[in-house]
């Protein structure tokens, strides 16, 4: 209505009347989000209370807040969780497998995206029907390709972040695939009539053009990686190796009743990705959904 | 080019059309299909590859270890559909499943996206509270709510301290079979149901604000705004999300194995879980195999059905 420019009469006393009905409205809209927020966020504060009282004091009051604020249930998580080690291989794990789908998977959306050589086409359909095979189907004949490498030397670490890589694949070739084939070309041409080759027009000009996708599969892949749980419990046996995931699993078994412990070591957890989510929400919020649409 | 040659040709020119030929094949096969070549020969690796093993596997009676595998055909699907009862049980629990993912969270996102929508003030903030337990490891939820349902500590013992109740609320919700399965349903809704508010509250945004005026000036209220405007509007995506979440169902894992791992006596037991269990724990690698084929033969049906309904001009 206003874009037009003129604002008849008609349409303010539209707007105002709107306006009155919506404010009345939305008293209604903000209990419902208020609820539903507290419906997300209590069982989180019920953990980070926990989390800073003893166990004398959990007995007695289980979710409440702290009366007194301990802080020693964090280095006790930490040392007997094994956070030290586990912390760092999770580091890797995530590290590693989005340098890897990043490279690789940018390497193979640019040749899909600008190139398109002769099979493109074939290709695309042979990712879109694979990302439909389930885990489920290729998980024991997998578990046996993996256990015969790894008795040939191959470290374990290698090859659960070379299953990650391949499990992301699909979705990090359409992401990237759909940033990159919105380029413009000329940008291209006018590199390649300076002398550019071919890796250099990725490098110059197509990368720093689509660093949103990148980021986003950065975020989505990595997110899921530091989350993963299955393929960490089914191919990694050897406790010095394992992500925060499965450690944390076997931790938790072990410290049953240890809630003050168990509490602590989860937010240790959660923390990292708790910061990062903060700091990027928007990129976060976006990029998973986007990824959640196209897988 | 092509009238270069038509021309008659020297040498020189020969060889430049050579050269230039070869660059071209250089610049727009090789080079992009070396490219391409990593990821997938990676991802036919550890994806393709053991897939079209899986089908074999599942007819054999191999036990994942040792040399002895014998080809029996279709035995294992016999023995799981007419024999194997925590078979039967396992897939009933997984339609449960489905029917409560594909209902639960579907209307709690439709109705807090809606609610979000129409607000300005704020919606940003909301957005990313009710997005947090989406990123959270199911480790770490898993923990969190098997403290909050425990009999003794939880929040059903505070319930009946309140109420001054005994046992009516405090009981181990993951510890009863007639609790156990929607239980665990519960808690993984806790964590997933943002993320369909995100998608549905996008889809929604997209949607032209002139529509909504219109529908005011003939006089809707807001049901009929949102059954005529805003459902029509986010079909495509709560479809396509109908889809993805009936897929889903059938590969249930992480929420069960990790709360009761199937318990108490299968009662939420679940195919991905009991896969697991035969495969990894009690050496039926075969028996295993053909579980993984009948969810991707699920997972294919449930593609069919949609791609199907939408080729018959349903607009998904």
């Amino acid at each position: 209505m206003t874009a037009i420019g003129k604002v008849s009469l008609q349409d303010t006393v539209l707007q105002r009347g709107r306006n009155r009905e919506r404010s009345r409205l939305l008293v209604f809209n903000h209990t419902v989000l208020l609820l539903l927020t507290a419906f997300a966020v209590i069982p989180l504060l019920v953990l980070a209370f926990n989390s800073v009282k003893t166990n004398l004091e959990i007995g007695q009051n289980p979710l409440g807040p702290p009366v007194n604020i301990v802080t020693e249930n964090f280095p006790n998580a930490w040392d007997k969780g094994k956070f030290a080690t586990t912390m760092g291989n999770s580091v890797i794990y995530v590290v590693a497998t989005i340098a890897a789908e990043l490279v690789f998977g940018g390497l193979a959306a640019y040749a899909l995206a600008r190139k398109k050589p002769p099979g493109s086409d074939a290709l695309m359909l042979y990712f879109l029907v694979a990302s439909t095979i389930p885990l489920w189907m290729y998980i024991v004949p997998l578990f046996v390709q993996i256990n015969a490498l790894k008795r040939l030397g191959i470290d374990a670490r290698f090859l659960l972040v070379m299953v990650y890589v391949a499990g992301n694949a699909p979705l990090t070739i359409f992401l990237l695939r759909s940033y990159m084939i919105d380029l413009p070309s000329e940008l291209e041409d006018a590199a390649r009539v300076d002398g550019a080759n071919e890796f250099q027009v990725l490098t110059r000009i197509v990368i720093p053009l689509t660093m949103p996708g990148f980021l986003t599969v950065g975020l989505v892949v990595g997110l899921g990686v530091w989350n993963e749980f299955l393929l960490a419990l089914t191919f990694i046996h050897d406790p010095n190796q394992y992500p925060v995931t499965t450690s944390f699993y076997k931790f938790v078994d072990r410290f049953d009743r240890d809630w003050a412990l168990t509490s602590a070591g989860a937010i240790i957890i959660i923390f990292p990705v708790m910061v990062l989510f903060l700091a990027l929400q928007r990129q976060f919020i976006n990029g998973l959904a986007e990824g959640g649409i196209k897988t | 080019m092509a009238v270069l040659t038509q021309q008659k040709p020297t040498t020189m020119i020969e060889k430049i059309n050579d050269e230039t030929w070869r660059r071209r094949f250089l610049r727009n096969v090789l080079v992009p299909w070396i490219f391409i070549a990593p990821l997938l020969l990676l991802h036919i690796y550890v994806v393709t590859i053991p897939a079209v093993q899986g089908i074999y596997m599942s007819m054999t009676d191999w036990k994942g270890v040792g040399q002895n595998a014998n080809f029996i055909g279709l035995d294992n699907y016999r023995e799981l559909f007419f024999e194997d009862e925590s078979f039967g049980k396992a897939l009933g629990n997984n339609i449960i499943w489905m029917i409560f993912f594909l209902t639960v969270p579907f209307i709690l996102a439709l109705f807090a996206a809606t609610m979000l929508s129409q607000i300005k003030r704020g919606g940003m903030l909301y957005r990313s509270i009710l997005f947090i337990p989406y990123v959270l490891a199911s480790v770490v939820t898993i923990t969190i709510w098997k403290n909050l349902l425990n009999p003794q500590r939880g929040i059903g013992a505070a319930l009946d301290n309140m109420l001054g109740l005994e046992d009516a609320f405090g009981i181990a919700y993951l510890g009863r079979s007639e609790t156990a399965l929607m239980s665990i349903a519960f808690i993984d809704n806790w964590h997933f149901w943002g993320f369909l508010m995100i998608l549905f509250l996008a889809a929604m945004q997209a949607i032209p604000p002139v529509l909504y005026d219109a529908a005011k000036i003939d006089g809707a209220n807001r049901w009929d705004e949102f059954r005529h405007v805003t459902l029509p509007g986010i079909r495509p995506v709560v479809l396509f999300m109908f889809m993805m979440v009936a897929i889903w169902s059938f590969l249930a894992f992480d929420y069960i194995f990790l709360s009761t791992q199937g318990g108490p006596g299968g009662a939420s037991e679940v195919i991905a879980t009991l896969l697991y269990k035969s495969a990894f724990f009690r050496f039926e690698a075969g028996y295993g195999a053909a579980m993984g084929v009948i969810i991707s033969i699920f997972a294919g049906f449930i593609i069919m059905i949609f791609v199907t309904l939408r080729r018959r001009g349903w607009d998904i």
